[in-house]
């Protein structure tokens, strides 16, 4: 646990209180775990996690590009967006524009997941739905970019039909996590 | 972390800030993203392409469950999935189970579940992992039925 405070104050998060601790440790947990399977491999087949190891970082230069506008991105909403506005585009009462802004965005976006899993916790703490969260997550299923490739391995006719399904499927998935959400409000 | 106290007009008003913020946001990610992307290399590399293909049964919802299911598990670039899409295709595996593969590869996530987890919740990640799940089986029979239909 000493290692996860020095970590932690290198980090510079020291105010960040109570809530951050836990998942601070459960990051670290979770990279230590990781890191403990490679030392496990490397025990056992040396020639194979220095060919993940090889993989990884090949993984860590395509994505930096995408981190770099990742921060871009963040630090221009912060800039611009007001908690206010969040809340009027995609907060609660936001409608057919909040769903039709939350899939668009998760068709547009790019990169793997879970890069944007800070923002998108940014944008709640500011007042986006749940759903809509949920819907953007499931709508990144379609990727625009590399629609030309899902042609040519499947057919233009499998992507016009699989597309507007992968929209219902992120409205349904949306409502139904808004459902439960309000559910347990409810109850509470 | 914005405050909630903090009233429209009132928030610090610098590109500066905002960009520190970012950093900062970002920078509290770093130890999960980089345990994302290890245990994806670690995988990919320790669970040959040969291996996913001996999987399928043959048997068409059986293949949809177990499309979906290494869907799941398995993460990266979409353009991965649909490569290794094209090779189960030539390699006789059904359509439902290939289309079930390719959505869930990105819409449900084990290897990031923790991060997921992490950041939005863990019971919002359960839900919607789950959800994303049965959702992917749906899409691939609406798709492949709806593609029989017409032609």
């Amino acid at each position: 646990m000493k290692v996860v405070r020095d970590t932690e104050d290198k980090g510079g998060n020291k105010g960040e209180g109570e809530k951050r601790k836990w998942d601070t440790h459960y990051d670290l947990y979770f990279l230590v775990s990781v890191i403990f399977l490679y030392l496990l491999l490397f025990f056992f087949d040396p020639e194979s996690a220095y060919n993940a190891l090889k993989v990884t970082g090949n993984i860590f230069i395509q994505i930096i590009p995408i981190l770099l506008f990742v921060i871009i991105f963040m630090a221009l909403i912060d800039y611009f967006l007001l908690p206010k506005t969040v809340a009027k585009y995609v907060g609660k009462g936001s409608g057919v524009k909040g769903w039709f802004l939350a899939i668009s965005a998760g068709i547009i976006s790019q990169g793997p997941i879970y890069i944007w899993y800070p923002l998108l916790k940014d944008l709640r703490d500011q007042g986006m739905r749940s759903g809509l969260i949920a819907a953007f997550l499931y709508s990144r299923a379609i990727k625009i970019p590399l629609l030309p490739l899902m042609v040519y391995y499947f057919g233009l006719l499998f992507v016009i039909v699989l597309l507007p399904y992968v929209v219902i499927a992120s409205l349904i998935v949306g409502q139904i996590i808004e459902l439960i959400e309000n559910r347990k409000d409810k109850i509470q | 972390m914005i405050d909630p106290k903090h009233k429209g007009g009132e928030k610090s008003k610098s590109i500066a800030m905002s960009f520190y913020r970012a950093f900062k946001s970002l920078g509290s990610a770093l130890p999960m993203l980089a345990g994302v992307v290890l245990l994806l290399g670690l995988l990919l590399i320790c669970v040959p392409k040969q291996f996913i293909a001996s999987v399928f049964t043959g048997e068409l919802f059986r293949d949809t469950v177990i499309g979906s299911a290494i869907g799941s598990i398995s993460a990266g670039n979409p353009i991965t999935s649909y490569i290794i899409g094209g090779e189960l295709m030539k390699g006789g595996v059904s359509l439902f189970a290939i289309t079930a593969f390719i959505v869930t590869w990105v819409t449900v996530g084990i290897v990031q579940f923790p991060a997921e987890a992490a950041f939005l919740g863990r019971r919002f990640a359960l839900i919607r992992n789950s959800l994303s799940f049965i959702l992917a089986i749906l899409v691939a029979i609406a798709t492949v039925t709806t593609l029989v239909a017409i032609q």
